[in-house]
């Protein structure tokens, strides 16, 4: 908010700006929007464009997320759900444009492991887990706490991180495969597994690339239960195209298309925008 | 299972080490060789049919060399998924500050007794002892340096390959193009190692003869100790947090960053430690040989450690040493009677363990089998199948 304050025009200014305003009123106010939801956002992702060989992926995409909000990406394949994680998680360095987190800490100069240790997790498209870890191991390199190479070596499993490890394994439904490789786990264990493993690094903002895909419908019904309790403690993004899941989730929706966000608000909402049916919804 | 661990809680390296029953039975060999073999060498007579002949000490002792030197690529291929295909290069660093302790051990009992300069240098005219001869006089400080030199390269080289991310097949080329590029700059004369001849006619360690039956079989203990040891900091970082780390970037690289670890640390540390194990090795090996010569660095052989560690079986480190052993005992056997044959039986070799085995000769035990219970006989019949199938 100080920015704000801090740049506005004297009332002089003010009034000629209100004169012009009447041609370019709508850009003004679009402005003034966005600084204000910089001020207030756990992610701020503004004109963001990324090109692969020629392909533009990400094409000046935009939106916010608020601290505590919950909220699903839908949009067609090659839409940029990934390519946008990707960014957020310094994977590949954007073009052009601005990533924020919480407003301050620029995450496009970061590499992976930092942004992680700022408190964003990620749970891949693919699920991926330490196939010959256990799912009490997996879980364990995944608590928070230190990354450095002989804090790991001299590493003793201390009783409140096998309290935090027991907590989660209830949390994720996997109690009883504590002991169990993680290559053992079904398709949707694994993913679980995974989400699990992010709650274990105790972030602040989780990214979640299709949870449920490959889920049979119960699973489905556990996913979304659980992410709407994750969502309770967490800010929580979730990219997903299995509309009743989507519906479950029960929250603010973006439609991403071809690398920018096509409509934003409640899934009832978008769902009869003409130009969202048009693109992915009426195929 | 008993949870030694929790039993142990005083001593987590028992603990941990009791629960490794592969590691207890190669180190109870260990300590048992280092007893009976100095005694069967050096107290029983040649009559006897327990009598170990010298050069037998020496053979075996070398064999151990190649062990920890498999040991060395098991930690970070079979723990970390980096294959290295330059590991020969440690082992040759290692192997070459040694010579040069015992170049200059000689003194002036060379050819053309020159006190200070081994006699390649004075067949060169070399006048003065290049500065990086310089303290190889004492044996501590070439034992140091047989550790370091190997190091420190591994932790420029690994600096610079793992920052830049480079992992897979290609970080296994750049690795032969490192031992490579040390073979074509050791066979020069002007880099003062001897060039294509090496270091060699070495006279005594520590003022003992090197051709003395004491010396070889002391030689023989120093070589299982720190096999022995070797295997204990190798099994403690792989058992370690630390350790799970490791396997972790071997199954899921890209996971372990988003968890937020740096795997290029991990990767450098496992790597610079293997690497000193390397050299370890080579500089327990070039006494028992009594030669050191740029064909260490030659590419094939570092290819020949990894067949070595898949013979065996990765990720197991007792594996690797068994493996060694093997493969080893068949390259004395078949250069000693067929030596045509022993490239082909190599890569032969190496194909049915590949097919059949992949989990090397200790997945084929049933005791030590994989984790996932498969058996020996099961893993074959699948992989027939398999193959039947395709
Ligand atoms: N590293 C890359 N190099 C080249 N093209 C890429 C790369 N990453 C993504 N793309 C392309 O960018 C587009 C967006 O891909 P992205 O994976 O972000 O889509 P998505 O919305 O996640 O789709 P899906 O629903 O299939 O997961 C695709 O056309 C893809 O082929
Ligand atoms: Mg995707």
């Amino acid at each position: 908010m100080s920015n704000v304050i801090a740049n506005a025009p004297s009332n002089a200014d003010t009034m000629t700006l209100e004169k012009e305003g009447a041609e370019n009123g709508p850009a003004v106010m679009a402005d003034a929007q966005r600084k204000s939801n910089r001020s207030e956002t756990i992610l701020y992702v503004d004109g963001v464009s990324v090109t692969f060989d020629g392909f533009r992926a990400l094409n000046n995409l935009s939106f916010y997320v608020e601290p505590g909000e919950l909220r699903a990406i839908i949009g067609p394949n090659g839409a940029g759900k990934t390519t946008m994680m990707d960014i957020i998680t310094g994977k590949t360095r954007p073009d052009t444009g601005d990533v924020l987190f919480k407003s301050e800490t620029d995450l496009t100069k970061m590499d992976e492991a930092d942004i992680a240790n700022l408190g964003i997790g990620r749970k891949f498209q693919k699920p991926t887990v330490f196939e010959s870890h256990t799912v009490f191991d997996n879980l364990l390199l995944a608590c928070s706490g230190g990354r450095g190479v002989f804090n790991a070596l001299f590493h003793r499993l201390s009783g409140a991180e096998k309290a935090r490890i027991d907590k989660t394994l209830t949390t994720i439904m996997l109690d009883d495969k504590r002991d169990e490789m993680a290559a053992n786990l079904s398709h949707g264990q694994k993913q679980w597994l995974e989400i699990g493993m992010l709650l274990m690094q105790e972030p602040e903002l989780l990214l979640v690339d299709e949870p449920v895909a490959g889920m049979t419908d119960s699973e489905t019904e556990e996913t979304a239960k659980l992410l709407r309790a994750i969502a309770k403690e967490y800010s929580v993004v979730v990219v997903e195209h299995d509309m009743e899941f989507v519906r479950d989730l029960d929250c603010k929706v973006t439609v991403l298309h071809e690398g920018s966000v096509l409509a934003e608000g409640r899934l009832d909402h978008v769902q009869k925008d003409p130009r969202v049916i048009e693109v992915y919804l009426g195929r | 299972m008993t949870d030694y661990s929790q039993k142990y809680k005083m001593t987590p390296v028992v603990g941990w080490l009791l629960q490794d029953r592969g590691g207890m039975i190669l180190l109870a060999i260990l300590i048992a060789a280092s007893i009976l073999i100095p005694i069967c060498s050096l107290l029983l007579p040649q009559s006897s049919a327990f009598h170990v002949p010298t050069w037998m000490v020496s053979l075996l002792g070398k064999y151990l060399c190649y062990a920890l030197l498999a040991l060395s690529v098991d930690l970070i291929w079979g723990f970390c998924g980096i294959l290295s295909l330059g590991h020969g290069a440690f082992f040759a660093l290692g192997g070459y500050a040694m010579g040069m302790y015992l170049m200059r051990q000689i003194g002036d009992r060379g050819v053309y007794g020159n006190p200070d300069l081994p006699d390649f240098m004075v067949f060169l005219n070399w006048t003065e002892l290049p500065w990086y001869w310089y303290g190889f006089d004492m044996f501590w400080f070439a034992i140091v340096m047989a550790m370091f030199v190997p190091g420190l390269l591994a932790f420029v080289f690994g600096f610079l390959a793992f920052r830049s991310r480079v992992t897979g097949v290609y970080l296994s080329i750049i690795t032969q193009a490192m031992t490579y590029a040390l073979l074509l700059a050791f066979f020069r004369n002007d880099m003062g190692f001897g060039g294509n001849n090496g270091l060699t006619d070495f006279k005594d360690l520590l003022g003992y003869s090197l051709q003395s039956d004491g010396t070889r079989a002391g030689l023989f203990v120093a070589s299982c100790v720190f096999l022995g040891l070797c295997y204990i900091v190798a099994r403690g970082i792989t058992q370690s947090r630390l350790g799970k780390v490791l396997i972790a970037i071997r199954d899921a690289e890209s996971r372990v960053r988003f968890t937020g670890y740096r795997v290029e640390y991990y990767k450098l540390f496992v790597f610079t430690v293997s690497a000193v194990m390397a050299g370890i090795a080579g500089a327990l090996y070039v006494p028992q040989v009594g030669i050191i010569n740029p064909g260490e660095f030659a590419p094939a052989l570092s290819i020949e450690i990894v067949i070595w560690v898949a013979v065996g079986g990765r990720g197991t480190l007792y594996g690797a040493v068994l493996g060694a052993f093997i493969v080893n005992y068949a390259k004395t056997f078949f250069t000693g009677v067929m030596p045509d044959f022993w490239l082909f039986f190599l890569g032969g070799l190496f194909i049915a363990v590949t097919l059949f085995l992949p989990k090397g000769v200790i997945g084929a035990v049933p005791a030590f089998g994989s984790a996932n219970g498969q058996s020996f006989l099961s893993g074959v019949r699948k992989r027939l199948n398999a193959g039947g199938k395709a």
